[in-house]
């Protein structure tokens, strides 16, 4: 049978991929990446003046609520956003390769070979009318220069890597006849056909049932060892982050507010966002029925931020300063750092606290609520 | 969406024959949607199988179409004849089925006013009129489907402009500019002598190019929705080219939405044709089509109405039994959103 061993289709499937397994090399560098979009109410500033980098098979999380900027940056460093309207400037190097000036034309190389993307919802992120085999061969083909055959029985190993059951009949099934588990699955196979170095993962388990959200986590982080790949992982939920990531980027507003490694992060964090952002987490020690935390307010305006901390109108430990002047991103010790004037856990921030306590509001008017806060570490979530 | 339609059960009407017909008919042009409801409910989707059984409308009006073909097709090829529909039978004409004078034996649906027999001009017609419809749509549908989809998929300028033109064309009322090209064409093929377009050719690209901005808009419309799902920007993001995703991605999700709107543009186009005849410009006599046989008999409408009553006759049953097609393929297409 001309059937290729499997170990040959590994290794061109990782010849693809990682080059050289070389430990703590650069991968990605992006900065002072500004996104905006020209719109009729003005310009948006989706994401402002964005800087981190990440390692080969590091995985960074980016945490933030919903409109802070969190998918824009994503598609944003991988060119995938509408060119009509967008004004994207600042610094992308990839293995050292300056991406900013890329149109799609310079960018289809590094797409899907290079770097990939899992997105929020499977439901949608599957062709409905296209076999599964088909579109996972198809980027395989497009890429790689294999044989039909061949890129059929890689969609097929793929699958069984993704721990798909019965993955030769699935090829010849419907996205409508999986699950949305088993679809998300199919996505991250689609993912990482090609054997791409960065993986972007957008939201990839808000749109799955709870108890399949930890599977495809997990698979997902075997993937990563196993191809020495770096990930990205998007996500609005703390607890997803926790345990599974290198380094965490806080973003608001489109712009980074923290940025720490996982232990740091969640043993000493500064910044009151975060701090909130973790609050507003269920937790299993605490009594049943009581009431969620919150996260007064919405996200600012990003065509008219407000002057000073932006986070400032939402904050409990927000001081005059922080309606005039915006904290600049301060690196406090080596790989933390963050935008506060009063930060959590300092002589300041407790005294911005004890402040505002006093008065019963904050300085931007809002009712003052105590932050519980956060002593311990969410274990690994 | 629950099926709720009293008639989905097939009653005593309608022969089993047709009934089997029918369902073979439809599995064959419905190739895919069929094929997707039978996959849901292997899947354990809900009320598939009431789905899965035709209205009875649903069936008269494939019955209908596969008739209608039939009589065409075997009118055409001369497979089954009612004679030549050019022959004049002098005793007969203006006599229909039901005339004072009575019928006519061997003229099942009477003659014309100049004694021609009325069930092969009927048959002949019918091959007119559906060549002509089924050509100028698939003219249509070609041009205004790529246009739509390119103007849904790449949008901004391409969008602006293509969607302009559409607009412009719209503007213009539709027999009108169908008048003017038929003259148009006409005028150039009488002075190229030996004319390369037919009649009919002629007609099928004035028509076509009339439905060229419909199709347009509403495949632009479906191509729009589509291209800003997930998975167009995954392709994307996996480095597609924009046409592999649009004919691999985009199209096949749009077709269905143009082929139940191919099957209306059908019925209208017979319409067109008939219209284009009472004016003057449609088929040229004595070729028979639907349409001139109305508009050369319609003077006799009080005399002998037959004539007229059988030709619109036809046209009705027609144009209701592809628009009832089109509502059948519509919510079978709908059925694959609806497991989505």
């Amino acid at each position: 049978m001309s059937k290729p061993k499997p170990t040959d289709i590994e290794k061109r499937v990782s010849a693809a991929g990682s080059t050289v397994t070389q430990s703590s090399e650069t991968l990605l560098e992006v900065s002072d990446l500004t996104t905006y979009f020209r719109s009729s109410r003005g310009l948006v500033r989706a994401v402002d003046g964005v800087s981190f980098k990440l390692d080969r098979g590091k995985t960074l999380g980016i945490v933030g609520e919903s409109g802070s900027g969190k998918t824009v940056l994503a598609r944003s460093i991988m060119g995938l956003l509408p060119r009509s309207g967008l004004e994207r400037n600042g610094s992308i190097l990839f293995e050292g390769n300056e991406l900013i000036d890329f149109g799609p034309k310079e960018m289809r190389p590094y797409w899907g070979a290079q770097m990939s993307m899992i997105f929020q919802d499977p439901m949608t992120s599957l062709n409905p009318v296209m076999k599964i085999g088909n579109q996972i061969s198809e980027s395989i083909r497009e890429h790689l220069d294999v044989s039909k055959q061949y890129a059929k029985e890689l969609s097929e190993q793929l699958l069984v890597s993704v721990r798909i059951p019965e993955a030769a009949r699935r090829l010849d099934e419907y996205p409508h006849q999986l699950s949305g588990g088993m679809r998300q699955r199919v996505c991250i196979a689609v993912a990482l056909a090609c054997g791409p170095k960065l993986l972007f993962a957008d939201e990839p388990t808000t749109a799955l049932d709870v108890t399949v959200q930890a599977q495809v986590l997990d698979l997902m982080a075997t993937a990563q060892n196993e191809r020495f790949m770096a990930m990205i992982l998007i996500t609005h939920d703390l607890g997803v982050v926790a345990g599974r990531t290198d380094e965490i980027v806080v973003m608001y507003a489109g712009r980074i507010v923290e940025r720490a490694d996982t232990k740091t992060l969640f043993s000493n964090m500064k910044m009151p966002y975060t701090e909130a952002l973790l609050k507003s987490i269920p937790r299993v020690d605490q009594p049943s029925h009581l009431r969620l935390s919150t996260i007064p307010g919405r996200p600012p305006d990003l065509v008219n931020p407000p002057e000073g901390c932006k986070f400032a109108p939402r904050c409990a430990y927000a001081q005059d300063r922080c309606t005039q002047e915006e904290p600049p991103l301060r690196e406090i010790t080596p790989g933390h750092e963050y935008r506060c004037w009063f930060p959590v856990g300092t002589p300041e921030g407790a005294g911005a606290l004890a402040n505002n306590r006093a008065q019963g509001t904050t300085a931007t008017g809002l009712v003052f609520q105590e932050p519980e806060v956060a002593t311990t570490t969410r274990g690994d979530g | 969406m629950e099926d709720l339609r009293p008639d989905a059960v097939p009653g005593g009407s309608g022969s089993a024959m047709e009934e089997i017909v029918g369902e073979s008919i439809n599995r064959g042009l419905l190739g895919a949607p069929a094929e997707i409801s039978i996959a849901a409910i292997e899947t354990g989707g809900e009320g598939e199988s009431s789905r899965h059984k035709l209205s009875l409308g649903a069936k008269f009006a494939i019955g209908w179409m596969v008739f209608v073909i039939l009589f065409a097709i075997f009118a055409k090829l001369g497979i089954i004849t009612w004679g030549d529909p050019n022959e004049s039978f002098t005793r007969c004409a203006r006599r229909g089925p039901f005339s004072k004078e009575g019928s006519v034996s061997g003229f099942l649906a009477g003659c014309d006013s100049n004694g021609r027999n009325m069930m092969a001009r009927l048959a002949l017609g019918a091959w007119s009129s559906l060549y002509v419809a089924i050509g100028a749509i698939i003219l249509g549908f070609t041009i205004g489907g790529t246009l739509g989809v390119i103007a849904g998929y790449f949008g901004g300028k391409v969008d602006t402009f293509l969607t302009g033109l559409f607009n412009i064309f719209l503007s213009i009322p539709g027999v009108v500019l169908a008048l003017a090209l038929v003259a148009f064409l006409q005028g150039s093929a009488e002075q190229a002598q030996d004319a390369i377009l037919s009649p009919e050719l002629i007609l099928i690209i004035a028509i076509g190019v009339v439905s060229i901005p419909l199709v347009g808009r509403i495949s632009r419309a479906s191509a729009l929705s589509w291209t800003q799902r997930e998975f167009v920007l995954a392709a994307r993001s996996q480095g597609a080219k924009h046409r592999r995703v649009i004919i691999k991605e985009v199209l096949p999700n749009v077709l269905p939405a143009i082929f139940s709107i191919s099957l209306l543009g059908v019925a209208i186009a017979i319409v067109v044709e008939g219209t284009l005849a009472i004016l003057g410009v449609g088929i040229k006599p004595p070729t028979p089509s639907w349409g001139n046989i109305i508009a050369t008999d319609r003077g006799n409408l009080f005399t002998s109405p037959h004539i007229v009553f059988e030709a619109s006759m036809m046209i009705f049953f027609t144009v209701l039994s592809l628009n009832m097609l089109g509502d059948v393929i519509r919510s079978r297409f709908d059925v694959r959103e609806g497991v989505l």
